[in-house]
């Protein structure tokens, strides 16, 4: 038997108040293993205004490559208070922050390692459906040989790495251009 | 790991574009250029778990999140969460959220001059069972006006959000009522072009979860992506705990 899929719809204006009871902007609490990052972007639209109404979701393995889920058949640890989740909602300014550690690098096909990467979803008004994307580490130098990385076309796919702002500090910068110029590279997943 | 079963796409009519111009918001929201199709690898087919202590009675109760009762007509708004193979979606996190009886949210963007319920929030979240069932009690939300266009209604809705099993399964969506006069004229319940896929968005009315003299019963079951066939079972992905 067969049954076709639900159809998606928008969050539409509201939605915060139903997602705020679980917003998490810390993926990296104590007893977490690896380097500690924050990252920070703003959400922007077509012309260039902040969305102040978006929510970013995160989903991402611990330092060791290892995913907190039994779909994962590596035999690694997951540290206990680490989920791989994170839910945080964009400001006045579009405006989003969250803290988490680098992850490991995980499988990908053909049994190469893909680069440490955070999968992303974006939620706003306006988007019937969410809005799917990733974030890859600057200078980490196993981008180059990324699968996903090089699905995209050479030109767009610096909007898929974050920025340093300060270097050593852990801080990183990572926007979403929903629009237009600079429009950040989303996936069909 | 050369073979990462991943998760079936969505047929092609049955899901929403990301433009759609008619719904006026997406206009300046929706990405321009073409979605870069991704093979599912272990990041896509993993996702968040959540275990049943998450979820409270009183989360799945929306007409008991406060001292008093809420203003409304209670009504009882069940179903199952099932993949694309008929398999019931285990113990996964669903989210409600919705307008009072009034038709008001309780958000501060929300400017309807219709008066908030002190008794009513408007938002639940549940654990479904090991059948894939879920159950909110909750009252019959109404109908507002929105500025898209001239004279702009909703048909009354309550939006859900789903993670199912992993990354991919993610779903947000709205359910609406059976006989909503509003809904053939609504740009958001018409984003796809598939009319039974629409119509799949509309809940029944359902006996067999009526409460006599308490609530009526509606009945809304929800799909998510399915498993490709073969090559999940020899990775283990789902089943097993």
């Amino acid at each position: 038997m067969s049954l076709p899929a639900t159809t998606w719809q928008t969050v539409g204006p509201f939605f915060s108040i139903g997602f705020s009871w679980l917003y998490r902007d810390n993926l990296a609490g104590p007893g977490v293993s690896g380097s500690r990052v924050e990252i920070s972007g703003r959400v922007l639209d077509g012309e260039g205004n902040p969305v102040p109404d978006g929510i970013v979701e995160i989903w991402q393995a611990n330092s060791q490559g290892k995913y907190a889920h039994p779909g994962d058949p590596q035999e690694k640890k997951v540290e206990e208070g680490f989920t791989g989740y994170g839910r945080v909602p964009t400001d006045g300014a579009g405006l989003f922050r969250f803290t988490t550690i680098k992850p490991g690098r995980v499988p990908g096909p053909d049994g190469h390692l893909q680069a440490p990467h955070l999968e992303i979803s974006v939620f706003t008004r306006g988007l019937l459906r969410r809005l799917i994307t990733r974030i890859y580490f600057p200078d980490e130098s196993s981008n180059a040989q990324d699968f996903a990385l090089n699905l995209v076309d050479a030109g767009r796919r610096s909007t898929l790495i974050a920025k340093q702002t300060d270097a050593g500090s852990g801080a990183l910068e990572w926007n979403v251009i929903l629009q237009g110029p600079g429009e950040t590279v989303f996936f069909d997943v | 790991m050369n073979k990462i079963p991943g998760y079936r796409r969505y047929i092609p009519g049955t899901q929403p574009r990301h433009l759609h111009p008619s719904y006026v918001s997406s206009i300046k929201r929706a990405p321009q250029q073409p979605l870069v199709w991704l093979p599912h690898t272990l990041s896509e087919i993993t996702g968040p778990v959540f275990g049943a202590e998450i979820a409270d009675v009183k989360a799945s109760d929306l007409t008991r999140q406060h001292s008093g009762e809420p203003v409304g007509e209670r009504i009882i708004v069940s179903g199952r969460v099932l993949d694309e193979s008929a398999r019931p979606v285990p113990h996964t996190l669903v989210e409600i959220w919705q307008a009072n009886a009034a038709g008001r949210y309780l958000h501060g963007n929300d400017q309807h001059n219709a008066p908030l319920d002190p008794n009513f929030t408007g938002c639940g979240h549940a654990v479904t069972d090991s059948e894939g069932r879920y159950r909110f009690v909750t009252i019959r939300p109404g109908e507002y006006p929105w500025g898209n266009h001239h004279n702009a209604w909703r048909p009354a809705h309550i939006h859900f959000s789903l993670f199912g099993p992993a990354f991919a399964t993610r779903l947000v969506t709205q359910m609406y009522f059976q006989g909503d006069p509003l809904i053939p004229f609504d740009p958001i319940f018409n984003c796809t072009d598939d009319e039974k896929a629409r119509n799949r968005l509309i809940s029944q009315f359902d006996w067999e979860t009526t409460i006599p003299s308490q609530a009526l019963g509606y009945r809304f079951d929800i799909v998510l992506s399915g498993c490709e066939s073969t090559p999940m079972e020899t990775h283990g992905h789902g089943e097993k705990s």
